[in-house]
């Protein structure tokens, strides 16, 4: 609704006096200001405001999303089972899964093709929230670079060596269960299926 | 002339041109490093002198001091393009003006003592046997006032100790060498000393480089450059009044236009600040519009034009122009240090009696580059103080202000001066005079600013009750 004429308060710039007029106290003021905080930036805390970078990394909060890693169980087999949750939870349909028999007995499915273009991702952690065994993860690493389009997408390989480099870099992700599988792919032992299958 | 003194002006020349050229490009880094410390973060400190090479290391990042070099480096090797549509004569001709004009206004500056270096031995003889022999032909040459003074009242007639209008100084012809002998031939720093129109010579030539502007504005056939390069170019203009007004009664004072006479005089009585403080004021509003830097940097700001006049320049030609205007940022500065602020003089401390030797000389030359360097510092805080002005602020400060008060100021200190009406004193005058100047025009500026003419704001009340005042109109009623 248009605004009426009475509820307009009208603001006038301060009346300057004199010496305002003149401007010099004002200019004095300001540059004292910025030689005050010159001195105080050379002489007192300034220097260790600065985060010189390559040298001294930024502290990431717990939760940090940065590159994705595909988990390894105890015996070094990739924990995914092709279930294709993540791959279904990404905004960016940025996971591609291609699922084949699994080799090993205890588990029907495994990866074949685990692919994640890492410049399509929003690193959101909708993958990581919805994988049931804990496969996938977003580790702190937060300044990989390529050189291409094509360096940057990523396959099983490269992400299971993401784990290997912060496995043993220590940088797990402070919400990683450490090698241990997930509820979905601990064996059924006692309770609903009644039969365990066999762990090999 | 013979081969001797051309070589010994030929290094002259190339050491002080190396010296400008190194001023400008570490001029640079502490522009960027005050900037930053002003804004409380650190400047560039990567760029050491390491080259990148592990033996060097212990010159990594070393206060950035080899940015500089990095960026002549960049300069060097960017790109250098000339834009089809431009005006190609001018086009080039314009930094090489802006530089030019800007380094033969500097070739004035004398560093540093007034004196002749003196020899790192001392060659003066004994007198009584030097006398005896007839070929000898006695030449001393004075190394204080004091021993000028005393060698004219022997011998009025001295030709090459006469002074020259009523500098202090003689003027001393190199003398005849043969070969090259340095410790007794007479060099004296700076290339072109002893002239004695100094300031007038440094405002003549720095008026030239508004032709620097100006064509590179208009060769650049663009409309942002255009409006950039009129708008410098009437700041320019605008502000040599103020510059020359204000340093009207320095020289009026000291009777000479000589720069090496007016530290001198300075060094006898008080430093210029003190007699002339309206003066200080408005030389340094005005040096700070001369070399187009804040408040005054409308014609080169990012936001109103993008670059202004150098918008069309790449690499060199764009160095140029940087280069013109800290040469400008340098040489203003030395005036200010030598017509106000003393030159090489500290009271009690460097005097003109020093003692002799090249210690008392280098001694000078230490006090003035270091107050020259503390205005290049103010310079770059003022840049982090004031906002820019707008055009039409600017033009009127320069007309109806600046030069108002430099009119008020030469005269009331003209009439001071001649009329002397409480005696002895009365050059005490000079500076109550230059506050009841200043007063008395910003009293005058005060009734202009009635509510007629300012602009009023609108706020609505109803919506005060949720928080944000609506800003309605603004407009003058």
């Amino acid at each position: 609704m248009a605004i009426q004429t009475k509820d307009v308060i009208w603001v006038e710039p301060p009346k300057l006096g004199i010496l305002d007029q003149l401007y010099l106290p004002a200019i004095a003021g300001g540059v004292v200001t910025a030689l005050k905080h010159l001195i105080e930036t050379t002489t007192g805390m300034g220097a260790e405001k600065t985060q010189q970078y390559p040298e001294e990394k930024p502290k990431l909060p717990p939760h940090y999303r940065g590159l994705h890693r595909l988990n390894r169980d105890e015996e070094g087999r990739v924990k995914c089972v092709a279930c294709y949750m993540c791959s279904t939870a990404c905004p960016a349909h940025c996971i591609d899964i291609v699922a084949a028999p699994s080799p090993w007995k205890d588990r029907e499915k495994y990866p074949e093709v685990f692919v994640i273009d890492e410049l399509r991702c929003i690193y959101c952690g909708m993958c990581e929230q919805a994988c049931p065994v804990d496969a996938i993860e977003l580790t702190s690493v937060f300044d990989l670079t390529g050189m291409s389009r094509e360096q940057m997408i990523f396959n099983k390989e490269k992400l299971l060596s993401v784990f290997d480099e912060t496995v043993k870099a220590g940088t797990d992700p402070v919400r990683t269960h450490s090698g241990k599988l997930g509820p979905a792919s601990e064996p059924a032992e006692s309770g609903l299926t009644g039969t365990s299958s066999a762990q090999s | 002339m013979n081969i001797a003194q051309l070589l010994v002006v030929l290094v002259t020349i190339g050491i002080v041109f190396a010296a400008v050229m190194t001023l400008v490009g570490y001029g640079s880094l502490l522009e960027r490093k005050i900037s930053a410390w002003v804004q409380d973060r650190l400047g560039p400190n990567r760029v050491g002198f390491d080259l990148n090479q592990p033996m060097l290391g212990l010159f990594k990042g070393f206060f950035g001091l080899g940015q500089p070099l990095a960026d002549g480096v960049k300069f060097l090797l960017k790109e250098e393009f000339a834009p089809k549509h431009v005006d190609k004569l001018f086009y080039f001709l314009a930094p090489a003006v802006a530089v030019s004009t800007a380094l033969i206004a500097f070739a004035v500056v004398p560093f540093g003592s007034t004196s002749v270096i003196p020899p790192l031995v001392d060659k003066r003889i004994d007198l009584a046997s030097a006398k005896s022999n007839p070929n000898y032909q006695h030449r001393v040459y004075p190394r204080t006032n004091a021993e000028l003074d005393k060698l004219k009242a022997a011998d009025p007639f001295r030709s090459d100790l006469l002074a020259s209008s009523k500098g202090r100084n003689p003027q001393i012809d190199l003398p005849k060498v043969v070969g090259f002998e340095l410790g007794s031939s007479e060099v004296r720093f700076g290339i072109a000393p002893q002239i004695d129109l100094g300031v007038l010579f440094v405002f003549a030539v720095s008026s030239l480089a508004v032709y620097g502007v100006v064509l590179g504005g208009w060769s650049s056939n663009n409309k942002y450059s255009l409006l950039g390069a009129l708008r410098s170019s009437a700041q320019l203009i605008s502000y040599e009044i103020p510059m020359g007004m204000a340093i009207l009664v320095v020289i009026y004072m000291v009777g000479s236009l000589n720069l090496q006479a007016i530290v001198d005089y300075q060094a006898e009585h008080t430093w210029f600040i003190v007699y002339q403080p309206l003066g200080f004021l408005l030389f340094l509003t005005a040096i700070f519009a001369e070399c187009n830097r804040m408040p005054f940097d409308l014609p080169e700001c990012e936001q109103e034009l993008v670059g202004g006049y150098h918008t069309e320049y790449s690499s060199m030609k764009f160095a140029c122009f940087m280069m013109g205007e800290y040469t400008h940022m340098v040489t203003t500065s030395f005036l200010l240090v030598a017509l106000f602020l003393g030159g090489w003089h500290i009271p009690f401390v460097v005097t003109q009696d020093f003692p002799v030797g090249i210690l008392a000389w280098g001694a000078k030359l230490v006090v003035f580059c270091a107050k020259m360097i503390s205005v290049i510092v103010f310079f770059m805080l003022v840049r982090w103080s004031l906002l820019r002005f707008r055009f039409d602020q600017l033009m009127a400060l320069a007309w109806k202000g600046l030069m108002i008060l430099g009119i008020l100021n030469t005269l009331g200190a003209v009439v001071i001066l001649h009329t002397k009406p409480i005696g002895e004193h009365s050059i005490w005058l000079l500076p109550a005079w230059s506050i009841v100047a200043l007063l008395v025009v910003s009293g005058l500026s005060m009734g202009r600013n009635k509510a007629a003419n300012r602009f009023r704001t609108g706020i609505s009340r109803v919506d005060q009750r949720f928080g944000a005042p609506e800003v309605l109109v603004a407009g003058r009623h």
